[in-house]
């Protein structure tokens, strides 16, 4: 550890406050980037340590211990899977979730973006946009949201330097054009993780850099990630029936997206009944209005057939679709050839359906479809498919950020989750 | 009419409760005869609440075990008892004591700690029982073995975890589906940290047993840490002095390996405040974890939660 920040008090009042927010984010990076050392520095310098893990740093000054996880994988000097770390500001609540950077866990990568808010990439200063960057990239936006915070890492090895900086600026922007990212979806940061310049507090010597560092655009970052205009979608996990009140059903889910309210003339897919919603309760009282993500359970006016699976809609409905065209995200070390029998779940509806042609698959590193022959899916590829659904689904979006876009896929035989998805 | 409530602003308790809440109807949708491991601990109390919300008014449709080790806080199991009868919840409690009697386990001393004893015990209940899935308050951030672990996690026939056959968690698609004989351990709390647990029983003015907060006790100090002397499991050997001190326990298990610490908490914002600034982790007063840098996940793997 440097002298600069071995003063260390703790923070009585973090996290006390019970109306902070919470924001996920998952990190990821090229194996050498500096990834485990950037987290261990988040960890440090927001106080969120223990005394022995700040032993064990005193014993051995690497900020990347912090993130080794099982003896499995030391033994190995490999991380094989996600893992998931928590800390807290004054400000918001964070769960980090932190994948490996090999080329092989493509896999890793896609479960880390789908489970958050924002995406950190880290790049090198030194290297620019390497294929790495382009990669994850691309499963971030695509698996995740389109928010993406590059940290242009390692700027204590190129002298702090502007230049080095802006070059590397103008190919993320690049980039971010090519993934048809909307400009404001995307920020550009100069840090060096390992003597924390920019992580929680503005450097001097990045001085030429008027925008926050790390954690502070991570403190004001928007949280929710649902497309905030989106029409209200509720997605039925299960009929609440209580004793002695049999009349009285309710269907207890989740509003995926948009918001319901009361009085609203909803449709239930795929039945196409329609009906109005009489009340939204919940544990705590009835509500006027219920947004996404919020748990809730629905009363609707008329005794119609709703189940597990339906999805209430609000004003126009989803269309059903019976076939249609995916990316998906091969996750099995058991190759897959079209045509497939394979099970799908979409929202909490799982039905049956059939792998039916492998298009081709997509290059990670040009986005465009790849000129070699696609006649199997193998473990970490990401390839555009044609599904026949068994059941028809209401389908919404075109990555998987939107809740009735995505999916995964489940071999009946193995009951493994094999792959993600999202239609197109 | 009564007002209607609008929407509230979405807190990280907020964030962290709805996934519970979508977890645990999941897990009643697509498994067998779950059953909430309730031992009558902050965490579990939690779980609890979060099946409220999920499920009322209908019925919690979960059955409640507890792996007693039979070396248990007395004023715990009166509020594990009270807590079950109070939610109209059917307790089962799978006694280590018996187990022991049986033969299933054999116990090395009179005075050991009986948690590796619960191992064989649990995975014996939940066979009987016929259980799909056991889901418990396990958080992530209460020990580096348990930071890869999912909401869903999958065990073998013999209760064992194997961290490369976990299956991927996309979004919030879980896949429960399972053979016969293999099993889930669900952990609808992964994401919350100690602190969080505190701030939602003080959101949710949760009752919780009186261990938790500041009292006067008796207790030795052993292996690095403040012990409860209870007879005739923890009583001082020779060598050892018996000390009143005003101590809370900071978890709650088998009395045998459940370290004090000194503490003048005796409401949730004292508690709050002192988990806030502690400068050690939650299980560092447990002696079970400190056996070695990974017996936790050699415990895991051998079926522990």
């Amino acid at each position: 550890m440097n002298a600069r920040t071995t003063a260390l008090a703790p923070r009585p009042t973090a996290g006390l406050r019970d109306d902070i927010e919470l924001l996920r984010f998952a990190t990821a990076g090229s194996v050498d980037d500096g990834k485990s050392t950037l987290i261990g520095r988040l960890l440090y310098d927001a106080k969120a340590l223990f005394d022995d893990q700040l032993e064990d740093l005193a014993r051995h000054a690497d900020l990347a211990r912090l993130t080794d996880g099982l003896r499995a994988e030391r033994e190995q000097g490999i991380t094989i899977d996600v893992a998931y770390r928590y800390f807290s500001t004054e400000a918001r609540r964070f769960v980090i979730a932190d994948c490996p950077g090999h080329r092989q866990y493509t896999r890793n990568a896609v479960t880390g973006f789908s489970q958050s808010d924002v995406a950190v990439l880290l790049v090198d200063a030194r290297h620019g946009v390497v294929e790495q960057t382009r990669r994850h990239a691309l499963l971030a936006s695509r698996f995740g949201t389109e928010r993406i915070v590059f940290c242009v890492n390692k700027m204590d090895l190129v002298d702090f330097g502007e230049d080095v900086f802006r070059r590397v600026e103008r190919e993320l922007a690049e980039l971010a054009r090519a993934l048809e990212l909307p400009p404001d979806a995307i920020d550009v940061l100069p840090v060096s993780a390992l003597e924390g310049d920019q992580i929680t507090s503005r450097s001097a010597r990045l001085a030429w850099f008027d925008g926050p560092s790390l954690l502070e655009r991570l403190e004001t970052l928007p949280v929710r990630t649902e497309p905030a205009s989106a029409a209200g979608r509720f997605a039925v996990q299960l009929t609440l029936r209580p004793e002695g009140d049999a009349a009285r059903r309710r269907y207890a889910g989740k509003v995926v997206t948009g918001r319901l309210s009361v009085g609203d003339e909803v449709t239930v897919l795929p039945s196409g009944q329609r009906s109005t919603v009489v009340s939204i309760e919940t544990f705590d009282g009835p509500q006027a209005v219920a947004s996404a993500p919020r748990d809730v359970a629905l009363r609707l006016a008329d005794q119609i057939d709703v189940g597990r699976g339906d999805l209430i809609a609000v004003g126009a409905a989803p269309p059903l679709e019976r076939r249609r065209d995916a990316i998906v995200c091969w996750m099995s070390e058991n190759d897959a050839r079209a045509p497939r029998a394979l099970e799908l779940k979409h929202l909490s509806r799982r039905i049956k359906c059939r792998l039916r042609h492998i298009a081709h698959h997509v290059d990670l590193d040009t986005f465009a479809p790849s000129e070699q022959e696609a006649p199997r899916l193998a473990l970490n590829d990401l390839a555009r498919v044609q599904l026949d659904l068994a059941a028809p689904l209401p389908i919404e979006g075109t990555t998987g950020a939107h809740p009735l876009a995505r999916f995964i896929l489940i071999d009946p035989q193995t009951r493994d989750t094999v792959a993600a998805g999202y239609f197109v | 009419m009564d007002q209607l409530r609008h929407d509230t602003p979405w807190t990280a308790l907020d964030a962290l409760e709805a996934e519970a809440i979508f977890i645990l109807r999941e897990v009643a949708a697509e498994t067998e005869r779950a059953v909430v491991l309730f031992s009558g601990g902050k965490d579990s109390v939690c779980v609890l609440r979060l099946c409220e919300k999920a499920f009322r008014p209908q019925r919690i449709p979960f059955r409640l075990l507890h792996v007693d080790t039979g070396h248990n806080f007395s004023e715990v199991i009166d509020f594990r008892d009270r807590r079950a009868r109070e939610l109209g919840a059917e307790l089962i409690v799978a006694e280590v004591e018996q187990a022991i009697t049986d033969g299933l386990v054999r116990p090395h001393g009179p005075t050991e700690s009986r948690n590796r004893a619960q191992i064989p015990v649990l995975l014996d209940a939940l066979e009987r029982l016929g259980a799909q899935a056991a889901i418990g308050g396990a958080r992530r951030d209460e020990e580096k073995a348990r930071a890869k672990e999912r909401f869903f996690s999958f065990r073998d026939s013999f209760g064992q975890w194997e961290p490369r056959r976990q299956r991927p968690e996309l979004w919030d698609l879980y896949n429960a589906g399972v053979h016969p004989g293999d099993q889930l351990r669900i952990f609808p709390l992964s994401n919350w940290t100690e602190l969080d647990v505190w701030r939602y029983i003080r959101r949710e003015r949760l009752e919780l047993p009186s261990v938790y907060f500041a009292h006067e006790r008796d207790v030795v100090w052993r292996d690095g840490q403040w012990l409860g002397v209870h007879a005739p499991v923890v009583v001082p050997k020779p060598g050892e002095e018996t000390t009143r001190l005003r101590v809370r326990m900071r978890t709650v298990g088998d009395v045998t390996c459940t370290g004090c610490i000194p503490s003048e908490a005796d409401d949730l914002s004292g508690v709050i405040a002192e988990v806030a600034a502690a400068r050690t982790s939650e299980r560092s007063g447990r002696a079970d974890d400190r056996v070695n840098e990974t017996s936790m996940e050699d415990r895991k793997r051998e079926g522990y939660f």
